[in-house]
């Protein structure tokens, strides 16, 4: 246990395992998505009520819920970071920011998008809605934090301690959000309750919804690579990766 | 002296220090035991991180250095900025420190301000004060405090000769009773005591 | 360090602060003059019609009230950073938890306990029904204490860094609202007649939750402010 505690903080080691796993995660995840936009584009039948449009949920509500569990994924990495002081952590953490933004900007674009012929508007301040669009501020607080530190190493335990917060406000802010939101709901786009999934359109979501969690997962591993070269470019194993590249 | 310390005397000890700032190393394998009585003086050029290893030592740099520290007794850190509230008057600069030591009476301060020079001056706004009277008010807690460890940054810089005088005898003093002193300085100092020099650049005490 | 000497000791900071803003008694009205100034803006902004103004009333008390408790977050531990005090209260052999909670509860006796006690003037200006008044007072007493312990984790995070004011706001906004839909909704329900004591209820155990965990954060964030 300790060991390969200790192994997860050496930068090549985990360079080389993030590297191998990539080889196979890559591939699999870009076929899942295709697969899965494609199971849920043509091979489910339309809404009874909202006819075609609702499709984009198998972009919407993946993109959603990874966002939400990547905040999650940077504040352990971040608890990980002031307990244990470990350096792959901060890294991990770091990477964690952009990516969640990213997420988070997605599915409120897309969620706007399906509102337009949903709702009539581009923008409702629907509960969820909210909650995404303070999630996207929430995310950029963080980013913001660590860009306004100098000093690299004491922006990623700012940012831990500001994730940390965070993970314990996200509920309260959800629950509060959702029940303002009951307070003043206008009667007439009152159509999230009662209506269940059919499992039809419920299995290639649930699929959308593990492919977003790899191309999570690629996209952070490819990322933390990039600062794992940064930061340890002065060491022997990063200039020894370069040589060989320069001469393949 | 009150409050603790080992029985063999240690106050501080610290051990494979190490710190590297935007890729460059500033010191690295410090190892270091202040005792009882000792006066260690951190020598090196500008920007060699004298201020930076006393804060590491301090326990005010948590992050970034390799090494670990451990301290044995109470211990008293005057840094490079005094401290003193320009609102607050001396007398109540000391009295409500923020630093956490034992309630001092009113007449053990006026006793630390008056050796400090600063007689006539504890009811003056702080503000009305010059920088160096600011120094002689935060000095003014090596008189009060009970602290066997002393981690003094540049203590001589902005006092008059005189002030250098007193402070040095006071120094003398504390180490006498059994106190330890750490301090970095740009003057030489000339204390009648054995001087122990710390070289950042080799790590050697000698 | 016992108990009884860590109590001695924040009673002790918590005077300090309260000296070293009272001697400001300017510094401490301007947090209230901010709040008259922006209060004036609406009728000004949203046109002087009294039932417009009573309807929005609750909120822009609320928002208004936000902001200046943010506006003057940002300076709890700034001139103790610049001055070295900061560092001298890190090294205190006391719990900075507990520390860390004197300091917050000297800035919401000096700003969120006058606003709150001056609020009633304010929603008079607003034409806000006087039987919804007691409710207001009350939510931003509540309120604007959970404020001050939020708006202390930003201070903490951003102090040590030059450009702070800006930084400050964006880190901690999205945590003022809970505060902000439970406050707003307390007034908004004593407007409509109904009860106000469940949010109270809700403001009062956000307070509590923000008192355990807060000065934590806090800090934490203030050792790595110092640690530069």
């Amino acid at each position: 246990m300790w060991t390969l505690f200790h192994k997860f903080g050496s930068p090549p080691w985990l360079y080389r395992l993030s590297g191998s796993i990539l080889r196979w995660l890559l591939p699999i995840t870009l076929l899942a998505l295709v697969g899965g936009a494609v199971w849920g584009v043509l091979f489910t039948a339309p809404d009874f009520r909202q006819g075609n449009s609702y499709r984009i949920i198998y972009i919407h509500v993946p993109a959603a819920v990874v966002a939400l569990a990547g905040y999650y994924v940077m504040a352990i990495a971040g608890a990980v970071s002031l307990i244990w002081r470990m350096k792959m952590a901060d890294i991990a953490m770091r990477a964690c920011a952009p990516i969640g933004a990213a997420l988070t900007f997605v599915a409120l674009v897309t969620g706007s998008i399906w509102g337009k012929p949903t709702w009539g508007t581009w923008w409702v301040w629907d509960a969820r809605i909210t909650s995404m669009l303070i999630l996207l501020f929430l995310y950029l607080g963080v980013v913001a934090l660590y860009e306004a530190y100098e000093n690299k190493a004491l922006a990623a335990k700012a940012c831990a301690i500001l994730s940390l917060v965070g993970t314990v406000n996200i509920p309260i802010i959800y629950k509060s959000v959702d029940w303002w939101y009951s307070l003043h709901q206008p009667a007439s786009i009152k159509f999230t309750g009662g209506s269940t999934i059919d499992p039809s359109m419920l299995y290639p979501l649930l699929f959308m919804i593990t492919a977003f969690y790899c191309l999570f997962t690629c996209a952070l591993l490819l990322n933390m690579r990039v600062e794992i070269l940064q930061r340890e470019q002065r060491t022997a194993w990063v200039r020894a990766l370069a040589n060989k590249g320069a001469a393949g | 002296m009150t409050d603790g310390g080992a029985a063999d005397g240690v106050l501080l000890s610290a051990s494979g220090l190490s710190l590297e700032r935007g890729g460059r190393e500033l010191f690295s394998g410090i190892s270091l035991q202040l005792r009882r009585g000792q006066l260690v003086q951190i020598e090196g050029a500008n920007g060699a991180g004298k201020t930076s290893l006393l804060r590491i030592l301090a326990g005010l740099s948590r992050y970034g250095f390799a090494g670990h520290v451990e301290h044995r007794a109470a211990q008293l850190f005057l840094g490079h900025q005094s401290a003193v509230k320009g609102l607050l008057t001396p007398r109540e600069n000391l009295a409500w420190h923020v630093a956490g030591e034992a309630d001092f009476s009113a007449a053990e301060i006026d006793a630390a301000l008056a050796a400090v020079n600063l007689y006539g001056y504890e009811d003056v706004p702080s503000h009305a004060l010059s920088a160096g009277q600011h120094r002689r008010v935060n000095l003014a807690r090596l008189y009060l405090s009970r602290a066997p460890l002393w981690l003094l940054d540049e203590p001589f810089t902005a006092i008059d000769r005189a002030g250098v005088g007193a402070l040095e005898v006071r120094l003398l003093q504390h180490l006498e009773q059994g106190g330890g002193v750490l301090l970095t300085s740009h003057q030489p100092v000339t204390l009648a005591y054995p001087l122990l020099r710390l070289d950042l650049a080799t790590g050697t005490l000698q | 360090m016992t108990p009884a000497a860590t109590v001695t000791f924040c009673l002790r900071l918590l005077r300090r602060q309260l000296v070293l803003g009272l001697r400001r008694p300017v510094e401490l009205g301007n947090p209230l003059l901010f709040f008259a100034m922006v209060v004036a803006l609406f009728p000004l902004g949203l046109g002087p019609a009294p039932d417009t103004l009573a309807a929005f009333a609750p909120g822009i008390l609320w928002i208004v009230a936000l902001l200046s408790n943010l506006l003057t977050s940002d300076a709890v531990f700034r001139s103790d950073l610049e001055d070295g005090s900061l560092e001298q209260l890190l090294l205190a052999p006391q719990p900075l938890y507990f520390s860390a909670l004197a300091y917050v509860l000297a800035h919401w006796l000096l700003t969120g306990l006058l606003l709150g006690l001056a609020s009633p003037l304010f929603a008079l200006m607003l034409g806000l029904a006087p039987g919804a008044i007691p409710a207001l007072a009350a939510s931003l007493l509540l309120g604007t204490a959970v404020l001050s312990l939020i708006g202390g984790i930003g201070a903490a995070l951003t102090v040590g860094l030059k450009r702070g004011g800006m930084l400050i706001s964006l880190l901690i906004l999205p945590f003022y609202m809970p505060v902000l839909i439970f406050g707003s909704g307390a007034v908004q329900a004593a407007l409509n007649g109904n009860p106000a004591g469940p949010f109270l209820a809700i403001l009062g155990a956000l307070l509590c939750m923000s008192i355990a965990l807060a000065p934590m954060a806090i800090a934490a964030g203030l050792r790595i402010s110092v640690d530069t």
